[in-house]
């Protein structure tokens, strides 16, 4: 497999903090590659090193084959980037910060190039209007629309769903999803949110303080039989009495005082719904979820600390 | 990098806060005009009253080309405030507002960007002293016709004849645009320190303020300090109206009383351009772009 990206030993120090420690990692051609981290783990260290806005410290970075060092503008001829929030001129027209950085990144504009990117990411009919008028999704729109309009092979975007409503949420995601198998691009897109990283990416980075705590394919981090499931009922006493006498006990996890956990193979939750019924709980809500705390939690409790999973 | 020079003039003068200066500029030089039109014989009067007593003059002494130079005097101690708008905001502005880093993952080195950015602030510089020179200078002659230009010195008494003036104004203009670029170079070195633009515009005027007021004072200690402030050389525009004089007191068409003073003065000036801007690129290279 062809790789993209390749990061070896990273590291970037400030003064008296340590980022971004010995990192390394890979991305291949055609992944999702989510970038996950808690605030403060220093997904956008890394990121700002890859487009070269930080110097590192030690380590070497390769993209397309070639080092950042010294094919910085070849490298970044194929690269488009929303770097933590998509900021443009705001005294400028949707139209005209396209236009402006379409040229800055050498392509030839046309009219027809600026107005198709504005409709990709749906803002043709704001085209002439100036940005400071335009709501935080509509920018982040709009930055996705100038970090695309080169037609880059590569796609890094940095906590791209930041301040955006659910249904901003919902097009980023299809709008990774469709350059994905659509268009083919390589994409990677940092996130402290495990639930949204997990419905785009094929293949998973977490880091914590600056260290790779897992890498590897999405399907094998989100291992089924790690699912938590979250149970809110009316009398939460009775419910998780009922439990502790029933089948389930062991599955039980420590216990929060307004929701019961338990933790399952995917498979075994229609049973534990039936269950539930039977047992005269009423349920007020039921949610398997995976949260990065949890997560993060599961992987340092088992000891798997910088452990690399099977890429 | 031409493109890269288009795109920093566009963005320039695509924002409101550049025609602050060319509307402040504009309302200045007008309504000095206006009040020279209106009451210029007595203003002559107060300022040269007592030579007045002395000598008698013929012909317009308050023409085109007095009023250009009395107007010079008052705005080019204040233009460096309105240069400062925009220099000191070019890199700050941009960090600012967050474009700095969108802007640098695009395939362009820094250096080219700082020396796009740097020209683009050279050009608005130019364009606001041009601006001022047809305000001042032109307009003022459509207004006040030309003469002779009698300029009253510390110890004696100029009068330059009207064929003698004009290339006067375009050496002048020229140091000016030198001096402008000088403080354009230090709001732009200033800029790379910060953040935001309030600061580094702040910090620019408060420089050029500070520093003036230090070479303006005749104080031994501040003398001492004079020669190392640029400031000192800004105001040397005003040795291209000091011509030389023949035995009759007359002056020398075409002369200059002390052009080794200008070459040194522009020189310096030149100096602390290259300083400015050559720091700024050595600082800029280096910086991490966390903003």
């Amino acid at each position: 497999m062809q790789s993209v990206i390749k990061v070896s030993n990273l590291t970037k120090h400030f003064k008296g903090l340590t980022a971004v420690n010995d990192l390394s990692f890979s991305v291949n051609k055609g992944d999702v590659y989510g970038f996950l981290g808690q605030n403060g783990a220093g997904k956008s260290t890394t990121i700002r090193m890859l487009l070269t806005l930080i110097a590192p410290t030690s380590g070497e970075i390769e993209l397309f084959g070639m080092n950042i060092k010294t094919h910085r503008s070849e490298i970044l001829r194929q690269v488009g980037a929303v770097v933590e929030k998509p900021d443009v001129y705001k005294y400028l027209s949707a139209y005209e910060n396209v236009a402006l950085f379409a040229k800055l990144s050498g392509v030839k504009v046309t009219d027809k190039l600026v107005m198709d990117q504005l409709e990709m990411v749906g803002l043709a009919s704001r085209a002439k209007d100036i940005v400071k008028t335009f709501s935080q999704g509509m920018k982040q729109r709009l930055g996705i629309g100038i970090a695309l309009v080169h037609n880059p092979q590569l796609i890094i975007l940095d906590e791209p769903t930041n301040g955006l409503d659910p249904q901003g949420i919902a097009d980023i995601r299809n709008l990774i999803l469709h350059l994905s198998k659509e268009m083919g691009k390589t994409i990677v897109v940092s996130s402290h949110l495990l639930s949204e990283i997990e419905q785009v990416a094929s293949r998973l980075l977490i880091i914590d303080k600056g260290k790779k705590l897992v890498e590897g394919n999405a399907n094998e981090l989100f291992d089924p039989a790690q699912t938590i499931v979250e149970i809110e009922t009316t009398d939460n006493h009775f419910a998780l009495q009922q439990l502790q006498q029933s089948n389930w006990n062991s599955l039980l996890q420590p216990q929060r005082s307004h929701s019961i956990l338990l933790k399952l193979h995917r498979q075994e939750i229609p049973a534990l719904h039936r269950n539930l019924v039977e047992m005269n709980i009423n349920v007020i809500s039921f949610q398997p979820r995976h949260n990065l705390e949890d997560f993060f939690l599961q992987i340092t409790s088992n000891n798997q600390h910088v452990q690399a999973f099977t890429n | 990098m031409y493109k890269l020079l288009q795109i920093e003039l566009y963005k320039i003068f695509k924002r409101p806060r550049t025609y602050i200066a060319f509307l402040a500029i504009t309302s200045l030089v007008g309504i000095i005009q206006l009040g020279l039109v209106k009451n210029g014989t007595d203003y002559v009067n107060f300022v040269m009253g007592n030579i007045m007593q002395s000598f008698s003059f013929d012909g317009k002494l308050l023409n085109g080309y007095l009023v250009c130079y009395i107007l010079l005097q008052l705005l080019l101690v204040h233009v460096p405030l309105l240069i400062a708008l925009v220099a000191a905001d070019m890199i700050s502005g941009e960090a600012n507002m967050g474009t700095l880093r969108l802007m640098l993952t695009k395939p362009i080195s820094r250096t080219q960007f700082l020396l796009a950015k740097f020209l683009a602030s050279a050009i608005y510089t130019l364009m606001l002293l041009v601006w001022i020179a047809f305000l001042a200078l032109f307009v003022s002659m459509f207004l006040f016709g030309v003469d002779d230009m009698v300029i009253q010195k510390t110890n004696y008494l100029v009068q330059l004849p009207v064929g003698d003036v004009f290339w006067r104004y375009v050496g002048a203009f020229g140091f000016a645009l030198l001096s402008m670029l000088t403080v354009a170079a230090l709001g732009f070195f200033l800029s790379n320190f910060a953040e935001n633009s309030i600061g580094p515009i702040v910090a620019t005027m408060s420089v050029i303020i500070f520093f003036t007021i230090l070479s303006t004072m005749s104080i031994p200690l501040f003398q001492k300090i004079q020669p190392f402030l640029f400031t000192t050389y800004m105001v040397n525009w005003k040795e291209f109206f000091d011509p030389k004089v023949n035995a009759d007191n007359a002056v020398i068409i075409g002369s200059l009383q002390r052009p080794d003073r200008i070459i040194q003065s522009a020189l310096i000036l030149a100096l602390h351009i290259v300083g400015f801007v050559g720091a700024t690129m050595v600082l800029f290279k280096r910086k991490d772009i966390l903003s």
